[in-house]
C-alpha cells in the first residue's frame, strides 16, 4: 500500500496559484490518491499533482471521464485512504451519480469544484451558480456535503487540508467550492505543516483490505432488507448532519456593529465587496460584511446575532449567479428582517462584479 | 462414503436468491471452488455489480464493494492501486458491463490494470425484468424488443471478448459457457487462469461467460440450456481470443 511521507515540513512563503495550492496541500494533509479529468478552470490542480504525486510516490490517474474519476474516488475511499478529486461545473455534474454513492456509502473523500458558468457548457468565467448543487446534496437521495468556500489562495491550502479531516471525522464527503477567480489567483501564501483538526479520528476499520483475521467488510449503499433498513440509514445521517451543523459553521465578519448596510457575499465576491466596503467605510458610511465560509452547514445562528445586533440594518446578498445563497439568506432572517430589506445584486452566465459595481450599488441603497 | 464435492468454504449460503435454472448460480459456485483451491478468500475484493447478482455479499464471505451500475472497472481500478497485493474481483453483467459501463471496462483494459473480470452474458437484463441488452441476439424477443431486435435501429450484439482483443494491454480473454456439465468445467478452468494471472501480475484477464437466464428469456431452464447452444454459441463462439504471457 502506497505511504504518503510528506505530511511534515516547515513554513515557507510560495507564490502559487490557488488550484496548485489545493493540490499541494492534498499531499500535505496525507492524500494518497487523486483521480481527475482536465477542464478550465481547475485544469492546473491534476497538472500540479501529475508531477507532485509522482515525486512523492503517490497515486495519480487522469480517469477517462468525471464518472470514472469519481468512481475511482469511491474504490480508493473504500479501500481506506484519504483521497481527493477536482473538476469545474460540467464535470461536477458528471460526479453527481458517485457522489450519491459515497455519501450513501459514507466514504470520505475531497472535492473540488472550480466553478464556471452554466448552465450546459456555459463558459470558462468565475461563477458562483453551483450553490444549490454543492449545498443541496447534488445527485439523487436525501445527503449533504460539507461545503467550504476560500476567498484566498492561503484558504484554498488551509481549507484543503481541514477538508480531509472534517471528511475523515464525520464521514460525510467534503467540498472545497472554488470559482474561476480564486482558482487562477496568483498570490503569495504560508505552506504550513499540516496539523490534523482533531486529536483522534474514528478508525476505518470498515475499510476493504481483504478479510484477513477479521469478519468481511462490504462498502453498500442498497438497502432492502430490513424494509426500513434505508430509513435507519437516512435518519443516522440526519442525525450526523445535525451534528456538524452544530458544530462546523464556519463565518467571518467585517464592520458589522452599528451598519446600516451589511453585504453577505462568499468566495471572489467577498474580497470584491470588501473593497468597495472599505472604501465607503473611508468615507463615513457604516457598510458590514458577512462572509460564509462553510456554505454547508450554513452559519444561520452567526447571520441571525448580526442581523438582531444591526436592528433596522438592510442586508445585500452579492452572488455570480441569479441568487440561490440568497434563499439561505431569507430562510435565515425570515422572523428577523423584513423580506423588503434583502436585496440581491448578481447575475449568471460569468458575470463578476468589479469593486466600481458594487460600490454604485451600495451608494445607490444607502441613499434611498 | 466417500464425499466428492461439498459446498466451497468461502460461499456461505446454500440458498440464492436467484431463479431456478438461473447461471448466475452456477457461476458464483465456481468462484467459491477457484478461491477455495487457491486460498485467496482473505485477499480478495470484490465488486458486486447493479444487476440480479448486486447482493453477492449474501453469498460469498470475502470483502465486497457494491458499485454504481457499471462502475465496478473504474471503482476496482482504484482498490487494486492502493492496494498492489490484494485480489480484486470485478463481477459484471451484460448491461452492467457492455451497456451503461462500456467506458469503464474498456478504459480498464486499455490501462492494463493487474485485475480479473468474470463477465456473466445472459443476454438480457435480468434484474430489471428481461429488457434488451446490448448482447441481446437478433430477432431475440424482450420486453423492449417484443417483435425481436433488428439490426435497423438496434444494432448488433456487442462482441465483447473480440472488442477488448483488440486493446493491446488486455493479456487473457476468453468465452466459455455454462449450459453443459463439460461446459461448466472448462468455464472454471478459464476462471483459474483468470484469476492466476492477476496473481501472477500478468494483467488484465476477463472470461466471458454465457449464462441461462430462463426468466427473463421466457424459456424452461432446459429450453435456456438449449438457447445456448443453438443460438448464442452460433453468435458468440466459444474460446480463447487472447492469450499473453
Ligand atoms: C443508473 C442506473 N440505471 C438503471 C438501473 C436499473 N437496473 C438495475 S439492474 C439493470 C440491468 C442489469 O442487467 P445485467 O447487467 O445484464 O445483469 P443481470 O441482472 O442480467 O444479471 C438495470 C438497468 C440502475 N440500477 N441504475
Ligand atoms: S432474472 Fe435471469 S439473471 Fe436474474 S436471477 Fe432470474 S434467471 Fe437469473
Amino acid at each position: 500500500m502506497a505511504a504518503n511521507n510528506s505530511t511534515g515540513s516547515d513554513t515557507v512563503k510560495v507564490l502559487m496559484k490557488g488550484n496548485e495550492a489545493v493540490g499541494e496541500a492534498a499531499i500535505k494533509a496525507g492524500c494518497i490518491c487523486y483521480f481527475a479529468y482536465p477542464i478550465t478552470p481547475q485544469t492546473e490542480t491534476p497538472e500540479y499533482l501529475a508531477k507532485r504525486m509522482e515525486e512523492e510516490n503517490l497515486i495519480f490517474l487522469q480517469a477517462e471521464s468525471e464518472l470514472a474519476a469519481i468512481n475511482m474516488v469511491y474504490g480508493a475511499s473504500a479501500a481506506g485512504v484519504r483521497v481527493m478529486t477536482s473538476s469545474s461545473s460540467p464535470g461536477i455534474s458528471l460526479k453527481q451519480e458517485g457522489l450519491s454513492y459515497i455519501a450513501g456509502a459514507e466514504l470520505p473523500c475531497v472535492i473540488v469544484n472550480v466553478v464556471r458558468g452554466g448552465p450546459g457548457l456555459g463558459n470558462i468565467e468565475a461563477s458562483q451558480a453551483d450553490y444549490f448543487q454543492s449545498t443541496r446534496g447534488g445527485g439523487h437521495g436525501d445527503y449533504r456535503c460539507i461545503t467550504l468556500a476560500p476567498n484566498s489562495v492561503q484558504e484554498c491550502y488551509d481549507m484543503t487540508m481541514q477538508a480531509f479531516d472534517l471528511s475523515d471525522y464525520y464521514r460525510v464527503p467534503a467540498i472545497i467550492q472554488n470559482d474561476g477567480i480564486i482558482g487562477q489567483l496568483v498570490e503569495p501564501f504560508e505552506i504550513r505543516p499540516y496539523k490534523p483538526m482533531f486529536e483522534k479520528f474514528p478508525p476505518k476499520d470498515w475499510a476493504l483490505t481483504g478479510c484477513a483475521g477479521r469478519k468481511p467488510n462490504v462498502v453498500r449503499t442498497l438497502y432492502l432488507n430490513p424494509p426500513d433498513g434505508l430509513e435507519q440509514l437516512n435518519r443516522k445521517l440526519d442525525k450526523r448532519y445535525k451534528k456538524i451543523h452544530d458544530e462546523v459553521r464556519w463565518s467571518e465578519e467585517f464592520n458589522c456593529d452599528s451598519a446600516d448596510l451589511i453585504i453577505v457575499a462568499y468566495g471572489s465576491t467577498s474580497r470584491i465587496a470588501k473593497s468597495a466596503i472599505k472604501r465607503h467605510n473611508q468615507n463615513g458610511k457604516k457598510v458590514g460584511m458577512f462572509r460564509p465560509k462553510t456554505l454547508w452547514p450554513w452559519p444561520d445562528v452567526e447571520l441571525v446575532k448580526i442581523a438582531q445586533k444591526n436592528k433596522g440594518s438592510k442586508i445585500l446578498v452579492i452572488e455570480m449567479s441569479t441568487g440561490q445563497m440568497l434563499e439561505d439568506v431569507q430562510l435565515s432572517l425570515m422572523d428577523i428582517v423584513p423580506k423588503t430589506d434583502i436585496l440581491f445584486y448578481g447575475m449568471g452566465g460569468g458575470w463578476n462584479p468589479t469593486p466600481d459595481l458594487i460600490y454604485e450599488k451600495i451608494s445607490e441603497i444607502l441613499k434611498k | 462414503m466417500n464425499i466428492i464435492k461439498t459446498q466451497p468454504k468461502s460461499i456461505t449460503t446454500d440458498s440464492t436468491k436467484y431463479c431456478p435454472g438461473c447461471g448466475h448460480g452456477i457461476v458464483l459456485r465456481l468462484i467459491g471452488e477457484v478461491v477455495d483451491e487457491l486460498g485467496i478468500r482473505e485477499k480478495m475484493i470484490l465488486t458486486a455489480p447493479v444487476g440480479c447478482s448486486v447482493i453477492l455479499y449474501d453469498y460469498i464471505s470475502c470483502d465486497v464493494v457494491e458499485c454504481a451500475h457499471g462502475r465496478a472497472p473504474a471503482i476496482g481500478t482504484a482498490i487494486k492501486r492502493v492496494h498492489p497485493d490484494k485480489f480484486v474481483l470485478l463481477y459484471q453483467g451484460d448491461g452492467d458491463l457492455a451497456a451503461i459501463g462500456t467506458a469503464e471496462i474498456i478504459h480498464a483494459a486499455n490501462r492494463g490494470e493487474n485485475m480479473s473480470a468474470i463477465f456473466v452474458n445472459n443476454a438480457v437484463y435480468g434484474m430489471t425484468g428481461g429488457q434488451m441488452a446490448p448482447t441481446t441476439l437478433i430477432g431475440q424477443r424482450t420486453t423492449t424488443s417484443p417483435f425481436g431486435r433488428t439490426i435497423k435501429g438496434m444494432g448488433k450484439p456487442i462482441r465483447v471478448c473480440e472488442m477488448l482483443a483488440t486493446l493491446e494491454e488486455t493479456k487473457y480473454l476468453e468465452r466459455t459457457s455454462i449450459h453443459s456439465v463439460r461446459n461448466i468445467n472448462k468455464t472454471k478452468l478459464a476462471i483459474r487462469k483468470v484469476f492466476q494471472n492477476q496473481l501472477n501480475g500478468i494483467g488484465f484477464s476477463m472470461v466471458e461467460i454465457l449464462s441461462m437466464c430462463p426468466v427473463g428469456w421466457r424459456l424452461s431452464p432446459k429450453d435456456a440450456t438449449q438457447f445456448i447452444e443453438e443460438r448464442m454459441t452460433n453468435y458468440f463462439p466459444l474460446g480463447v481470443y487472447k492469450n499473453t504471457e
